[in-house]
């Protein structure tokens, strides 16, 4: 059998300068939307395993809602949505950052109630015997644990969220997905640009998982 | 009886007034009654050592004395603060913990920390000693327990028989005025058994005041001023070493001892 279609090194290379144009949205949403990801996280994962019961249940309703339902469809009613109710329209930069900060959250609340509850009992309790508080035993013995347990599963989430900023091309934000789309109009060359765009994913994603590993690797001692 | 232990500056010198008082505590877990209105007292400098089966509620009454297990009705005096029932004890919780020393049968020592970090966190956080000072007295304690050369070490880089002796230069770092022990032994090979119990003898040489949990009958009978056997959740019998243990009066005592000696 015989290939009719050559893979054209040559178009692929051309496209790449377009398509970089793309990657500071794809790792501004990322990085942004993770960051705000991580305190909403640290915020709802830590008042469903707190001390005060009320504040239990909004954490309980706010991760079943936004791990149980699409991030496309949740960036849909932001960016489409939301404008009704607020009555002005959302930039779409906002809408994609809010969606990856909120999906993200989500997980992350469970990450870190997991990692929290990870540690082992004695440890607050041989804390609270030394007479710290116990927002100081949380501070200074259950929290520098709980974190390096959480540091997989947070690199996890990373290149999921990572990942999911490439939906975010349906609400015309100038990402990878996007350029290539746009590229690809005028160029028809769709095998070489998505292939050019998954190498670009690939880089930004292996960076991280690098990067994670390294953290965990210096953090091992203890 | 002793009944108005109120401040900070009671008689150190003698048995005048107890350091510890347990007022008729009780304790329900469920169904199950851990703690039957147990009344004990500890005298300043007395060393009190609690024996029982698993179970028996011994864990629990010393877990009492700081505040990590409540309990439903009746009072506990240390050092002149009261802990009250059901969580209730307040600002005196915490000020009752930065008195009271506690060593567990995990040791439970911070893995994260290095070994000189374990014993100046309390100081420097609870105390607001300076490093440079916390330094000092940690490496002074380190040397008492025998691992004055293992202060930049992580926990997991020590046997068992040294982060038991971490645990207790950790306690002590606090100059605590009373020390607990919850089967400090119990989690050691037994070749690392005799290290931790000798710490610990030095420490009651020294005149700290000790409340301990343990299966090691040789060692209580030389330690001890005291001897409490627990049962069901009550204090069954109480007296000096050698009456405990040669002329048990009550049959229970008496069956403990029989299991526990003869082997």
């Amino acid at each position: 059998m015989e290939f009719n279609f050559q893979f054209d090194w040559q178009a692929a290379i051309e496209s790449l300068p377009f398509l970089l144009k793309g990657l500071p949205y794809t790792l501004l949403i990322s990085f942004a939307g993770l960051a705000i990801g991580f305190l909403i996280g640290i915020i709802f994962g830590l008042m469903r395993i707190g001390p005060t019961r009320w504040l239990r249940w909004p954490a309980v309703v706010y991760v079943e809602v936004f791990r149980g339902t699409p991030v496309l469809v949740q960036v849909l009613f932001i960016f489409y949505g939301l404008p009704t109710l607020l009555g002005g329209p959302i930039n779409a930069l906002t809408a994609g950052i809010a969606a990856i900060a909120l999906n993200a959250g989500a997980y992350i609340s469970e990450i870190v109630r997991g990692g929290v509850q990870s540690i082992e009992r004695g440890q607050r309790e041989a804390g609270l015997s030394l007479g710290l508080s116990p927002p100081q035993t949380f501070r200074y013995v259950i929290w520098p644990q709980a974190l390096r347990r959480m540091i997989p599963a947070l690199g996890n989430q990373g290149i999921v969220s990572i990942k999911d900023t490439s939906l975010f091309s349906v609400i015309g934000v100038g990402e990878l997905v996007r350029q290539g789309q746009v590229y690809i109009a005028n160029t028809f060359t769709a095998l070489e640009v998505y292939f050019m765009i998954a190498l670009l994913y690939l880089a930004i994603t292996l960076s991280l998982s690098l990067a994670l590993s390294l953290l965990e690797r210096k953090g091992l001692v203890g | 009886m002793n009944d108005s232990v109120t401040s900070q500056d009671t008689d150190r010198t003698a048995d005048a007034s107890p350091i510890v008082r347990l007022d008729k505590v009780d304790k329900h877990f469920g169904n199950l009654h851990v703690m039957q209105e147990i009344d004990l007292s500890v005298a300043h400098g007395e060393v009190v050592v609690i024996i029982g089966a698993s179970g028996s509620g011994k864990s629990t009454l010393i877990r009492c004395v700081n505040g990590l297990e409540p309990f439903q009705s009746g009072r506990i005096e240390v050092d002149g603060k009261t802990l009250m029932p059901n969580g209730a004890s307040g600002k005196s919780l915490q000020a009752v913990r930065t008195e009271v020393g506690m060593v567990f049968q995990q040791f439970n020592l911070f893995p994260h920390l290095s070994i000189r970090d374990n014993v100046t966190l309390a100081p420097r956080k609870v105390r607001g000693v300076t490093r440079d000072q916390a330094n000092a007295i940690a490496d002074k304690l380190l040397e008492r327990v025998g691992i004055a050369d293992q202060a930049d070490k992580y926990p997991t880089q020590l046997s068992g028989g040294q982060q038991q002796r971490v645990a207790l230069a950790r306690a002590l770092a606090m100059e605590p005025r009373l020390m607990l022990f919850d089967e400090p032994t119990s989690a050691l090979d037994p070749e690392m058994i005799g290290e931790v119990l000798d710490a610990m003898r030095e420490l009651a040489n020294d005149g700290m005041t000790m409340m301990i949990v343990t299966h090691e009958m040789g060692f209580a009978r030389e330690v001890a001023d005291r001897v409490v056997f627990v049962h069901g959740g009550q204090i069954v019998e109480q007296g000096p070493p050698e009456q405990l243990f040669d002329h048990p009066r009550h049959e229970r005592t008496q069956a403990f001892l029989s299991r526990v000696l003869k082997h």
